[in-house]
Protein backbone atom coordinates (compact mmCIF):
# COMPACT_ATOMS: atom_id res chain seq x y z
CA UNK A 1 0.00 0.00 0.00
CA UNK A 2 1.36 3.48 -0.80
CA UNK A 3 1.53 5.88 2.41
CA UNK A 4 -1.44 7.00 3.05
CA UNK A 5 -0.15 10.89 2.59
CA UNK A 6 -0.13 10.10 -1.11
CA UNK A 7 -4.15 9.45 -1.91
CA UNK A 8 -5.83 11.99 -2.93
CA UNK A 9 -9.23 13.25 -1.42
CA UNK A 10 -11.22 11.28 -3.99
CA UNK A 11 -9.00 8.04 -3.67
CA UNK A 12 -8.82 8.64 0.42
CA UNK A 13 -12.52 9.07 0.08
CA UNK A 14 -13.17 5.25 -1.68
CA UNK A 15 -11.16 3.41 0.41
CA UNK A 16 -11.95 4.67 4.03
CA UNK A 17 -15.66 3.95 2.48
CA UNK A 18 -14.17 0.48 1.87
CA UNK A 19 -12.82 0.28 5.45
CA UNK A 20 -9.79 -0.31 3.41
CA UNK A 21 -8.26 1.86 6.51
CA UNK A 22 -9.93 3.74 9.36
CA UNK A 23 -9.76 8.09 9.50
CA UNK A 24 -7.64 7.53 12.69
CA UNK A 25 -4.98 6.35 10.98
CA UNK A 26 -5.14 8.60 7.68
CA UNK A 27 -5.06 11.29 10.24
CA UNK A 28 -2.04 9.49 12.51
CA UNK A 29 0.11 9.58 9.10
CA UNK A 30 -0.63 12.96 8.70
CA UNK A 31 0.13 13.78 12.44
CA UNK A 32 3.32 11.96 12.11
CA UNK A 33 4.32 14.10 8.76
CA UNK A 34 4.09 17.21 10.23
CA UNK A 35 6.02 16.52 13.01
CA UNK A 36 8.88 15.49 10.74
CA UNK A 37 8.23 18.87 9.02
CA UNK A 38 7.43 21.77 10.78
CA UNK A 39 10.19 22.47 11.54
CA UNK A 40 11.72 23.03 8.14
CA UNK A 41 8.78 24.57 6.23
CA UNK A 42 6.99 26.01 9.03
CA UNK A 43 3.48 25.54 7.17
CA UNK A 44 1.43 24.97 10.43
CA UNK A 45 1.55 27.58 13.07
CA UNK A 46 -0.61 25.31 14.98
CA UNK A 47 -0.92 21.83 14.70
CA UNK A 48 -4.18 20.45 16.41
CA UNK A 49 -3.15 16.21 16.56
CA UNK A 50 -5.79 15.54 19.97
CA UNK A 51 -8.64 17.28 17.80
CA UNK A 52 -7.82 15.67 14.57
CA UNK A 53 -8.03 12.13 16.12
CA UNK A 54 -10.98 13.18 18.02
CA UNK A 55 -12.81 14.11 14.34
CA UNK A 56 -11.58 11.09 13.12
CA UNK A 57 -12.51 8.74 15.57
CA UNK A 58 -16.11 10.73 14.90
CA UNK A 59 -15.35 10.08 11.53
CA UNK A 60 -14.80 5.95 12.04
CA UNK A 61 -18.25 6.15 13.96
CA UNK A 62 -19.88 7.82 10.97
CA UNK A 63 -18.28 5.57 8.44
CA UNK A 64 -19.18 2.04 10.74
CA UNK A 65 -22.87 3.24 10.54
CA UNK A 66 -23.33 4.20 7.01
CA UNK A 67 -23.59 7.99 7.55
CA UNK A 68 -20.29 9.61 5.78
CA UNK A 69 -20.64 13.18 4.57
CA UNK A 70 -18.55 14.04 1.40
CA UNK A 71 -15.56 14.63 2.96
CA UNK A 72 -15.79 12.11 6.55
CA UNK A 73 -12.54 11.62 7.67
CA UNK A 74 -10.02 13.88 5.06
CA UNK A 75 -7.67 15.41 7.13
CA UNK A 76 -7.18 18.99 6.06
CA UNK A 77 -5.00 22.32 6.97
CA UNK A 78 -6.74 25.56 7.89
CA UNK A 79 -5.73 28.67 7.10
CA UNK A 80 -5.04 30.73 9.92
CA UNK A 81 -7.48 33.76 8.73
CA UNK A 82 -10.45 31.30 9.51
CA UNK A 83 -12.14 31.48 12.67
CA UNK A 84 -11.96 28.01 14.63
CA UNK A 85 -13.85 27.89 17.85
CA UNK A 86 -11.66 27.42 20.96
CA UNK A 87 -8.45 27.20 18.30
CA UNK A 88 -6.44 30.21 18.37
CA UNK A 89 -6.61 32.00 15.26
CA UNK A 90 -4.08 35.27 14.40
CA UNK A 91 -4.18 36.14 11.22
CA UNK A 92 -0.38 35.44 12.05
CA UNK A 93 -0.58 38.92 13.21
CA UNK A 94 1.28 40.17 16.87
CA UNK A 95 -2.33 41.78 17.65
CA UNK A 96 -4.59 39.08 17.67
CA UNK A 97 -2.28 37.54 20.12
CA UNK A 98 -4.05 34.54 21.92
CA UNK A 99 -7.11 35.02 19.95
CA UNK A 100 -9.64 32.31 20.53
CA UNK A 101 -12.70 32.88 18.93
CA UNK A 102 -15.42 31.25 20.12
CA UNK A 103 -17.57 31.00 17.08
CA UNK A 104 -16.75 29.44 14.08
CA UNK A 105 -16.54 30.21 10.12
CA UNK A 106 -18.95 29.47 7.95
CA UNK A 107 -16.95 27.67 5.59
CA UNK A 108 -15.13 25.90 8.34
CA UNK A 109 -18.44 25.03 9.68
CA UNK A 110 -19.55 23.69 6.38
CA UNK A 111 -16.64 21.15 6.01
CA UNK A 112 -16.71 19.66 9.85
CA UNK A 113 -20.44 19.26 8.52
CA UNK A 114 -19.31 17.22 5.80
CA UNK A 115 -17.07 15.26 8.08
CA UNK A 116 -13.43 16.85 7.71
CA UNK A 117 -10.66 16.21 10.13
CA UNK A 118 -8.44 19.86 11.08
CA UNK A 119 -5.08 18.94 11.18
CA UNK A 120 -3.96 22.96 12.67
CA UNK A 121 -3.87 25.97 11.46
CA UNK A 122 -1.77 27.21 8.46
CA UNK A 123 0.65 30.48 8.24
CA UNK A 124 0.11 32.98 6.29
CA UNK A 125 0.94 36.55 5.49
CA UNK A 126 0.03 38.62 8.04
CA UNK A 127 -3.52 39.64 7.69
CA UNK A 128 -3.37 37.93 3.91
CA UNK A 129 -0.68 41.10 3.08
CA UNK A 130 1.96 39.51 1.08
CA UNK A 131 2.80 37.51 -2.16
CA UNK A 132 5.58 35.47 -0.59
CA UNK A 133 4.39 34.67 3.38
CA UNK A 134 7.33 36.74 4.50
CA UNK A 135 4.66 39.04 6.47
CA UNK A 136 3.58 36.88 9.02
CA UNK A 137 4.07 37.30 12.84
CA UNK A 138 4.87 33.63 12.45
CA UNK A 139 8.16 33.20 10.22
CA UNK A 140 8.41 32.57 6.51
CA UNK A 141 6.78 29.53 5.08
CA UNK A 142 9.01 27.35 2.53
CA UNK A 143 8.33 26.15 0.06
CA UNK A 144 9.07 21.95 -0.32
CA UNK A 145 10.41 22.62 -4.17
CA UNK A 146 14.17 23.58 -4.60
CA UNK A 147 15.83 24.52 -8.09
CA UNK A 148 17.94 21.95 -9.45
CA UNK A 149 21.39 21.63 -7.91
CA UNK A 150 21.10 24.31 -5.24
CA UNK A 151 19.44 24.13 -1.49
CA UNK A 152 18.33 27.82 -1.17
CA UNK A 153 15.24 28.04 0.35
CA UNK A 154 11.85 29.18 -2.16
CA UNK A 155 9.16 30.92 -0.84
CA UNK A 156 5.69 29.01 -1.31
CA UNK A 157 3.99 32.38 -2.70
CA UNK A 158 1.32 33.86 -0.49
CA UNK A 159 -0.54 35.13 1.29
CA UNK A 160 -1.72 31.20 1.71
CA UNK A 161 1.94 30.09 1.93
CA UNK A 162 1.24 27.62 4.55
CA UNK A 163 -1.45 25.96 2.79
CA UNK A 164 0.02 25.04 -0.70
CA UNK A 165 3.31 24.52 1.06
CA UNK A 166 1.45 21.78 3.34
CA UNK A 167 -0.58 20.60 0.79
CA UNK A 168 2.60 20.19 -1.83
CA UNK A 169 4.42 18.63 1.20
CA UNK A 170 1.50 16.11 1.73
CA UNK A 171 0.93 17.44 5.29
CA UNK A 172 -2.71 17.89 5.01
CA UNK A 173 -4.87 16.28 1.62
CA UNK A 174 -6.33 19.87 0.89
CA UNK A 175 -6.37 23.39 2.81
CA UNK A 176 -9.03 26.08 2.82
CA UNK A 177 -7.52 29.36 1.17
CA UNK A 178 -8.36 33.13 0.94
CA UNK A 179 -7.64 35.62 -2.15
CA UNK A 180 -7.66 38.90 -2.03
CA UNK A 181 -5.46 39.49 -4.96
CA UNK A 182 -3.71 36.61 -5.71
CA UNK A 183 -3.52 34.69 -2.69
CA UNK A 184 -4.70 31.34 -3.63
CA UNK A 185 -3.66 31.40 -7.51
CA UNK A 186 -0.32 32.47 -7.48
CA UNK A 187 0.97 29.94 -4.23
CA UNK A 188 -0.52 27.02 -5.93
CA UNK A 189 0.96 27.88 -9.08
CA UNK A 190 4.19 28.25 -7.46
CA UNK A 191 4.39 24.96 -5.79
CA UNK A 192 2.39 22.98 -8.17
CA UNK A 193 -0.95 22.74 -6.32
CA UNK A 194 -4.32 24.02 -7.99
CA UNK A 195 -6.15 26.52 -6.32
CA UNK A 196 -9.76 28.18 -7.19
CA UNK A 197 -10.83 31.27 -6.18
CA UNK A 198 -14.83 31.23 -6.70
CA UNK A 199 -17.03 34.01 -7.80
CA UNK A 200 -17.30 36.67 -5.39
CA UNK A 201 -21.03 35.26 -3.00
CA UNK A 202 -20.18 31.50 -3.30
CA UNK A 203 -18.28 31.46 -0.02
CA UNK A 204 -19.44 33.38 2.89
CA UNK A 205 -17.12 35.72 3.79
CA UNK A 206 -18.47 35.11 7.94
CA UNK A 207 -15.89 34.30 10.32
CA UNK A 208 -12.56 34.52 8.09
CA UNK A 209 -10.62 37.35 9.35
CA UNK A 210 -11.52 40.43 7.27
CA UNK A 211 -8.85 42.07 4.54
CA UNK A 212 -10.74 44.05 1.70
CA UNK A 213 -14.29 42.87 1.61
CA UNK A 214 -15.29 43.65 -1.83
CA UNK A 215 -12.33 41.40 -2.49
CA UNK A 216 -11.64 38.37 -0.32
CA UNK A 217 -12.88 35.24 -1.06
CA UNK A 218 -12.42 31.88 0.24
CA UNK A 219 -11.69 28.38 -1.77
CA UNK A 220 -9.72 25.38 -1.40
CA UNK A 221 -5.91 24.42 -2.42
CA UNK A 222 -5.46 20.50 -3.28
CA UNK A 223 -3.48 18.73 -5.55
CA UNK A 224 -5.55 17.62 -8.29
CA UNK A 225 -8.55 19.18 -10.38
CA UNK A 226 -10.99 16.93 -8.75
CA UNK A 227 -10.08 17.11 -4.99
CA UNK A 228 -10.51 20.81 -5.54
CA UNK A 229 -14.09 20.66 -7.05
CA UNK A 230 -14.85 18.08 -4.08
CA UNK A 231 -13.42 20.70 -1.62
CA UNK A 232 -15.35 23.84 -3.35
CA UNK A 233 -18.56 21.62 -3.22
CA UNK A 234 -18.54 21.17 0.41
CA UNK A 235 -17.10 24.92 1.57
CA UNK A 236 -19.65 26.83 -0.81
CA UNK A 237 -22.88 28.04 0.42
CA UNK A 238 -25.61 31.14 1.17
CA UNK A 239 -25.08 32.44 4.23
CA UNK A 240 -27.47 34.86 6.05
CA UNK A 241 -24.59 36.05 8.22
CA UNK A 242 -22.81 37.67 5.12
CA UNK A 243 -25.23 39.10 2.99
CA UNK A 244 -22.68 39.28 -0.08
CA UNK A 245 -23.19 35.26 -0.19
CA UNK A 246 -25.86 34.47 -3.01
CA UNK A 247 -28.40 32.47 -3.11
CA UNK A 248 -27.62 29.93 -5.40
CA UNK A 249 -27.92 25.95 -5.14
CA UNK A 250 -23.78 25.04 -5.42
CA UNK A 251 -23.28 22.47 -7.76
CA UNK A 252 -21.68 19.00 -7.40
CA UNK A 253 -18.25 20.50 -9.15
CA UNK A 254 -16.39 16.95 -9.14
CA UNK A 255 -19.52 16.23 -11.64
CA UNK A 256 -18.30 18.71 -13.88
CA UNK A 257 -14.46 17.49 -13.89
CA UNK A 258 -14.49 15.02 -16.41
CA UNK A 259 -16.74 17.21 -19.52
CA UNK A 260 -13.72 17.95 -21.13
CA UNK A 261 -13.61 21.61 -23.17
CA UNK A 262 -15.06 19.70 -26.63
CA UNK A 263 -16.71 22.98 -28.45
CA UNK A 264 -16.02 25.20 -25.99
CA UNK A 265 -14.13 28.13 -26.52
CA UNK A 266 -11.23 30.02 -24.99
CA UNK A 267 -10.12 33.30 -24.87
CA UNK A 268 -6.50 34.64 -25.29
CA UNK A 269 -6.34 37.88 -23.71
CA UNK A 270 -3.84 40.18 -25.88
CA UNK A 271 -2.57 42.75 -23.03
CA UNK A 272 -1.67 39.82 -21.10
CA UNK A 273 1.12 39.07 -23.48
CA UNK A 274 2.93 42.05 -21.58
CA UNK A 275 6.81 43.12 -22.89
CA UNK A 276 9.52 41.72 -21.21
CA UNK A 277 7.06 38.26 -20.07
CA UNK A 278 9.66 35.46 -19.68
CA UNK A 279 9.98 33.57 -22.83
CA UNK A 280 9.55 30.60 -20.48
CA UNK A 281 6.33 32.06 -19.45
CA UNK A 282 5.26 32.65 -22.70
CA UNK A 283 5.93 29.24 -24.16
CA UNK A 284 3.89 27.39 -21.22
CA UNK A 285 0.84 29.34 -22.28
CA UNK A 286 1.07 28.48 -25.77
CA UNK A 287 1.57 25.32 -24.50
CA UNK A 288 -2.18 25.76 -22.37
CA UNK A 289 -3.37 26.95 -25.60
CA UNK A 290 -2.01 24.14 -27.86
CA UNK A 291 -3.25 21.14 -25.27
CA UNK A 292 -6.94 22.96 -25.03
CA UNK A 293 -7.24 23.21 -29.04
CA UNK A 294 -6.16 19.24 -28.81
CA UNK A 295 -8.91 18.77 -26.35
CA UNK A 296 -11.52 20.19 -29.10
CA UNK A 297 -11.72 23.74 -27.95
CA UNK A 298 -11.99 26.70 -30.09
CA UNK A 299 -9.17 29.65 -29.63
CA UNK A 300 -9.89 32.96 -29.96
CA UNK A 301 -7.76 36.03 -29.56
CA UNK A 302 -9.92 38.79 -27.16
CA UNK A 303 -8.75 41.76 -25.50
CA UNK A 304 -9.02 43.35 -21.58
CA UNK A 305 -7.90 47.13 -22.56
CA UNK A 306 -8.04 48.23 -19.38
CA UNK A 307 -5.67 45.55 -17.96
CA UNK A 308 -2.75 47.75 -17.08
CA UNK A 309 -4.49 49.46 -14.73
CA UNK A 310 -6.36 46.77 -12.38
CA UNK A 311 -2.64 46.32 -10.42
CA UNK A 312 -2.88 50.15 -9.57
CA UNK A 313 -6.47 50.49 -8.82
CA UNK A 314 -6.37 47.32 -6.71
CA UNK A 315 -4.04 48.91 -4.53
CA UNK A 316 -6.04 51.69 -3.73
CA UNK A 317 -9.46 49.67 -2.93
CA UNK A 318 -7.53 47.02 -0.85
CA UNK A 319 -5.65 49.17 1.09
CA UNK A 320 -8.59 51.58 1.37
CA UNK A 321 -10.35 48.56 2.71
CA UNK A 322 -7.97 47.45 4.91
CA UNK A 323 -7.72 50.28 6.92
CA UNK A 324 -11.06 50.45 7.51
CA UNK A 325 -11.37 46.89 8.80
CA UNK A 326 -8.76 46.95 10.74
CA UNK A 327 -9.82 49.80 12.69
CA UNK A 328 -11.31 47.22 14.89
CA UNK A 329 -7.67 46.11 16.52
CA UNK A 330 -7.23 48.92 19.17
CA UNK A 331 -6.86 47.05 22.36
CA UNK A 332 -10.20 47.31 23.96
CA UNK A 333 -11.54 44.08 23.00
CA UNK A 334 -9.13 41.20 21.96
CA UNK A 335 -5.65 40.20 21.41
CA UNK A 336 -2.65 42.50 22.42
CA UNK A 337 -2.47 45.60 24.56
CA UNK A 338 0.10 48.16 25.44
CA UNK A 339 0.24 50.39 27.89
CA UNK A 340 -0.86 53.99 27.19
CA UNK A 341 -1.37 57.15 29.36
CA UNK A 342 -4.37 57.99 27.43
CA UNK A 343 -6.84 55.90 25.42
CA UNK A 344 -5.64 57.68 22.13
CA UNK A 345 -1.66 56.24 23.32
CA UNK A 346 -2.78 53.14 24.24
CA UNK A 347 -4.59 52.63 20.60
CA UNK A 348 -1.27 54.17 19.17
CA UNK A 349 1.28 52.02 21.01
CA UNK A 350 -1.08 49.06 20.89
CA UNK A 351 -1.27 49.28 16.90
CA UNK A 352 2.26 50.03 16.56
CA UNK A 353 3.74 47.34 18.60
CA UNK A 354 0.87 44.75 16.53
CA UNK A 355 1.14 45.46 13.31
CA UNK A 356 3.54 44.42 11.42
CA UNK A 357 5.81 47.21 8.24
CA UNK A 358 3.87 46.29 5.77
CA UNK A 359 0.23 45.95 7.25
CA UNK A 360 1.13 49.56 8.71
CA UNK A 361 2.44 50.39 4.93
CA UNK A 362 -1.05 49.55 3.76
CA UNK A 363 -3.18 50.94 6.80
CA UNK A 364 -1.33 54.43 5.61
CA UNK A 365 -2.21 54.24 2.45
CA UNK A 366 -5.78 53.38 2.65
CA UNK A 367 -6.20 56.29 5.61
CA UNK A 368 -4.64 58.75 3.26
CA UNK A 369 -6.85 57.66 0.16
CA UNK A 370 -10.06 57.69 2.63
CA UNK A 371 -8.80 60.86 4.18
CA UNK A 372 -10.94 64.47 3.74
CA UNK A 373 -10.62 65.47 0.24
CA UNK A 374 -8.80 62.64 -1.58
CA UNK A 375 -12.26 60.01 -1.34
CA UNK A 376 -13.14 60.99 -5.26
CA UNK A 377 -9.47 61.46 -6.50
CA UNK A 378 -8.41 57.64 -5.45
CA UNK A 379 -11.02 55.41 -4.08
CA UNK A 380 -14.02 56.47 -6.22
CA UNK A 381 -11.63 56.29 -9.40
CA UNK A 382 -10.73 53.32 -8.64
CA UNK A 383 -13.81 51.81 -7.84
CA UNK A 384 -14.75 53.33 -11.67
CA UNK A 385 -11.89 51.61 -13.04
CA UNK A 386 -13.18 48.52 -11.53
CA UNK A 387 -15.92 49.09 -13.63
CA UNK A 388 -14.25 49.54 -17.07
CA UNK A 389 -12.18 46.11 -15.76
CA UNK A 390 -16.04 44.15 -15.16
CA UNK A 391 -16.91 45.76 -18.53
CA UNK A 392 -13.84 44.24 -20.59
CA UNK A 393 -14.46 40.54 -19.25
CA UNK A 394 -18.18 41.03 -19.98
CA UNK A 395 -17.33 41.97 -23.38
CA UNK A 396 -14.81 39.22 -23.58
CA UNK A 397 -17.60 36.71 -22.25
CA UNK A 398 -20.06 37.61 -25.07
CA UNK A 399 -17.76 35.01 -27.33
CA UNK A 400 -15.94 32.97 -25.14
CA UNK A 401 -16.37 30.48 -22.38
CA UNK A 402 -13.53 30.95 -20.55
CA UNK A 403 -10.26 32.72 -20.51
CA UNK A 404 -6.52 31.35 -19.99
CA UNK A 405 -3.47 33.12 -19.13
CA UNK A 406 -0.40 32.38 -17.29
CA UNK A 407 -0.68 32.58 -13.67
CA UNK A 408 2.61 34.29 -12.20
CA UNK A 409 5.03 36.10 -13.94
CA UNK A 410 7.79 33.61 -12.49
CA UNK A 411 8.52 30.51 -10.60
CA UNK A 412 9.31 30.76 -6.72
CA UNK A 413 11.59 33.29 -5.95
CA UNK A 414 13.92 32.99 -2.51
CA UNK A 415 13.29 34.05 0.38
CA UNK A 416 14.72 37.58 0.97
CA UNK A 417 14.90 37.88 -2.95
CA UNK A 418 12.67 40.99 -3.23
CA UNK A 419 11.33 42.26 0.03
CA UNK A 420 12.98 45.16 -0.41
CA UNK A 421 10.68 47.13 -2.67
CA UNK A 422 6.89 46.99 -2.45
CA UNK A 423 5.73 47.57 -5.24
CA UNK A 424 8.45 44.81 -6.49
CA UNK A 425 6.44 42.22 -4.66
CA UNK A 426 3.30 43.61 -5.77
CA UNK A 427 3.74 43.07 -9.31
CA UNK A 428 3.55 39.37 -8.53
CA UNK A 429 0.00 39.38 -8.92
CA UNK A 430 -0.45 41.02 -11.66
CA UNK A 431 -2.06 38.32 -13.57
CA UNK A 432 -4.51 37.10 -11.04
CA UNK A 433 -5.36 40.50 -9.67
CA UNK A 434 -7.63 41.35 -12.53
CA UNK A 435 -9.92 38.79 -11.44
CA UNK A 436 -11.01 39.90 -7.71
CA UNK A 437 -11.43 43.31 -9.02
CA UNK A 438 -13.76 41.80 -11.75
CA UNK A 439 -15.41 39.41 -8.81
CA UNK A 440 -14.62 36.66 -11.09
CA UNK A 441 -13.79 33.41 -10.66
CA UNK A 442 -10.15 32.13 -11.37
CA UNK A 443 -8.41 28.82 -10.96
CA UNK A 444 -4.57 27.73 -11.36
CA UNK A 445 -3.72 24.80 -12.29
CA UNK A 446 -0.18 23.38 -12.28
CA UNK A 447 1.35 23.00 -15.83
CA UNK A 448 4.83 22.11 -16.34
CA UNK A 449 8.23 23.04 -14.77
CA UNK A 450 10.39 26.13 -14.76
CA UNK A 451 14.31 26.11 -16.30
CA UNK A 452 15.11 25.69 -12.35
CA UNK A 453 13.12 22.67 -12.42
CA UNK A 454 10.28 24.00 -10.08
CA UNK A 455 6.47 24.45 -10.92
CA UNK A 456 4.45 27.01 -12.89
CA UNK A 457 0.98 27.25 -13.15
CA UNK A 458 -1.90 28.44 -15.84
CA UNK A 459 -4.88 30.27 -15.19
CA UNK A 460 -8.19 29.76 -16.16
CA UNK A 461 -10.83 32.65 -15.76
CA UNK A 462 -14.47 31.81 -16.04
CA UNK A 463 -17.75 33.89 -15.96
CA UNK A 464 -19.62 34.74 -12.81
CA UNK A 465 -20.76 31.81 -11.12
CA UNK A 466 -19.03 29.41 -13.83
CA UNK A 467 -16.89 27.58 -11.93
CA UNK A 468 -17.71 24.33 -13.68
CA UNK A 469 -16.29 25.83 -16.68
CA UNK A 470 -13.01 26.09 -15.05
CA UNK A 471 -12.72 22.54 -13.43
CA UNK A 472 -13.73 20.88 -17.17
CA UNK A 473 -11.05 22.94 -18.46
CA UNK A 474 -8.41 22.94 -15.46
CA UNK A 475 -8.90 18.87 -15.98
CA UNK A 476 -8.02 18.92 -19.38
CA UNK A 477 -4.56 20.80 -18.63
CA UNK A 478 -3.70 18.88 -15.90
CA UNK A 479 -4.27 15.63 -17.50
CA UNK A 480 -2.12 16.69 -20.69
CA UNK A 481 0.69 18.55 -18.66
CA UNK A 482 0.81 15.06 -17.25
CA UNK A 483 1.45 14.28 -13.44
CA UNK A 484 4.16 16.83 -12.03
CA UNK A 485 7.78 15.42 -10.29
CA UNK A 486 7.00 15.79 -7.07
CA UNK A 487 9.03 17.26 -4.53
CA UNK A 488 12.00 15.31 -3.53
CA UNK A 489 11.54 14.98 0.87
CA UNK A 490 14.63 16.99 2.06
CA UNK A 491 12.18 18.52 4.81
CA UNK A 492 11.77 15.71 6.90
CA UNK A 493 13.47 15.36 10.34
CA UNK A 494 14.34 11.53 9.17
CA UNK A 495 15.53 12.26 5.23
CA UNK B 1 7.18 62.86 -3.39
CA UNK B 2 3.34 62.91 -3.27
CA UNK B 3 3.29 62.89 0.71
CA UNK B 4 5.30 64.97 2.47
CA UNK B 5 6.53 63.90 6.39
CA UNK B 6 4.12 66.22 8.37
CA UNK B 7 1.20 64.66 5.51
CA UNK B 8 2.22 61.44 7.17
CA UNK B 9 2.81 61.89 10.92
CA UNK B 10 -1.21 63.69 10.18
CA UNK B 11 -1.89 59.85 8.67
CA UNK B 12 -0.30 58.26 11.32
CA UNK B 13 -2.45 59.67 13.72
CA UNK B 14 -5.76 59.36 11.73
CA UNK B 15 -4.68 55.98 11.59
CA UNK B 16 -3.77 55.91 15.43
CA UNK B 17 -0.65 54.30 14.64
CA UNK B 18 2.58 55.32 16.49
CA UNK B 19 5.22 55.87 14.16
CA UNK B 20 9.29 56.35 14.81
CA UNK B 21 11.05 58.89 13.34
CA UNK B 22 12.89 56.45 10.93
CA UNK B 23 9.71 55.01 10.25
CA UNK B 24 8.41 58.40 9.39
CA UNK B 25 11.02 58.98 6.75
CA UNK B 26 10.73 55.03 5.31
CA UNK B 27 7.04 55.68 5.04
CA UNK B 28 7.60 58.77 3.05
CA UNK B 29 9.31 57.38 0.73
CA UNK B 30 7.14 54.29 -0.09
CA UNK B 31 3.99 55.43 1.04
CA UNK B 32 4.85 58.28 -2.03
CA UNK B 33 6.39 55.63 -4.46
CA UNK B 34 2.51 53.61 -4.20
CA UNK B 35 0.67 56.96 -4.76
CA UNK B 36 3.42 58.20 -7.30
CA UNK B 37 2.52 54.42 -9.41
CA UNK B 38 -1.41 54.47 -8.92
CA UNK B 39 -1.40 58.18 -10.65
CA UNK B 40 -0.96 56.30 -13.61
CA UNK B 41 -5.44 56.02 -13.69
CA UNK B 42 -5.67 59.91 -14.10
CA UNK B 43 -4.56 58.31 -17.75
CA UNK B 44 -8.40 57.51 -17.99
CA UNK B 45 -11.55 59.28 -18.67
CA UNK B 46 -13.91 57.95 -16.15
CA UNK B 47 -16.10 61.06 -16.01
CA UNK B 48 -19.03 59.15 -17.65
CA UNK B 49 -18.34 56.08 -15.69
CA UNK B 50 -20.48 54.81 -12.51
CA UNK B 51 -18.08 53.31 -9.65
CA UNK B 52 -18.76 49.59 -9.30
CA UNK B 53 -20.60 49.03 -6.10
CA UNK B 54 -21.20 45.14 -6.17
CA UNK B 55 -19.68 42.63 -8.39
CA UNK B 56 -22.70 40.27 -9.42
CA UNK B 57 -26.20 42.03 -9.97
CA UNK B 58 -28.24 41.52 -6.94
CA UNK B 59 -31.08 43.25 -4.69
CA UNK B 60 -29.80 43.67 -0.98
CA UNK B 61 -30.65 40.86 0.86
CA UNK B 62 -33.46 42.05 3.71
CA UNK B 63 -33.95 40.16 6.96
CA UNK B 64 -37.10 39.70 9.89
CA UNK B 65 -36.34 42.65 11.93
CA UNK B 66 -35.96 40.38 14.81
CA UNK B 67 -33.80 39.44 17.75
CA UNK B 68 -31.81 36.38 16.71
CA UNK B 69 -28.51 37.01 18.11
CA UNK B 70 -27.32 38.00 21.88
CA UNK B 71 -26.99 36.93 25.37
CA UNK B 72 -23.72 35.92 25.26
CA UNK B 73 -21.68 38.42 27.28
CA UNK B 74 -19.12 36.08 29.00
CA UNK B 75 -18.28 34.88 25.23
CA UNK B 76 -17.57 38.41 23.97
CA UNK B 77 -15.43 39.88 26.93
CA UNK B 78 -13.50 36.63 26.75
CA UNK B 79 -10.63 37.78 24.46
CA UNK B 80 -10.52 41.02 25.96
CA UNK B 81 -6.94 42.42 27.58
CA UNK B 82 -8.76 43.71 30.73
CA UNK B 83 -12.39 42.97 31.97
CA UNK B 84 -14.17 44.54 35.00
CA UNK B 85 -17.83 43.28 36.61
CA UNK B 86 -19.11 42.57 32.81
CA UNK B 87 -17.22 45.90 30.78
CA UNK B 88 -14.21 46.37 28.71
CA UNK B 89 -11.73 48.10 31.01
CA UNK B 90 -10.02 51.28 29.38
CA UNK B 91 -7.82 54.22 30.08
CA UNK B 92 -9.57 57.05 32.14
CA UNK B 93 -10.79 59.05 29.15
CA UNK B 94 -13.04 61.86 31.15
CA UNK B 95 -11.15 63.72 33.64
Amino acid sequence: MSKLTELTIAEARERLRKKSFSSRELAEAHIAAIAEANAALNAYVLPTPERALKMAETSDARLAKGEAGTLEGIPLGIKDLFCTKGVRTTACSHILDGFTPTYESTVTANLWAQGAVMLGKLNNDEFAMGSSNETSYYGPVVNPWRRKGSNARLVPGGSSGGSSAAVAARLCMGATATDTGGSIRQPAAVTGTVGIKPTYGRCSRFGIVAFASSLDQAGPIARTVEDAAILLSAMASHDPKDTTSVDLPVPDFAAAVGKGVRGLTIGIPREYRAPGMAPEIEALWQQGVEWLKSAGANIKEVSLPHTKYALPSYYIVAPAEASSNLARYDGVRYGLREKGADVIAMYEKTRAAGFGAEVKRRILIGTYVLSAGYYDAYYLKAQKVRTLIKRDFDAAFETVDAILTPTTPGPAFALGEKSGDPLEMYLNDIFTVTVNMAGLPGMSVPAGLSSEGTPLGLQLIGKAFDEETLFRAGRVIEEAAGPLAKPHDWWSKAA
Amino acid sequence: MSVDRATVRRIARLARLAVTEAEEARLEKEVSGILDWVAQLDEIDTSTVPPMTRVASMTMKMRKDEVTDGFYAADILKNAPEVDDGYFVVPKIVE
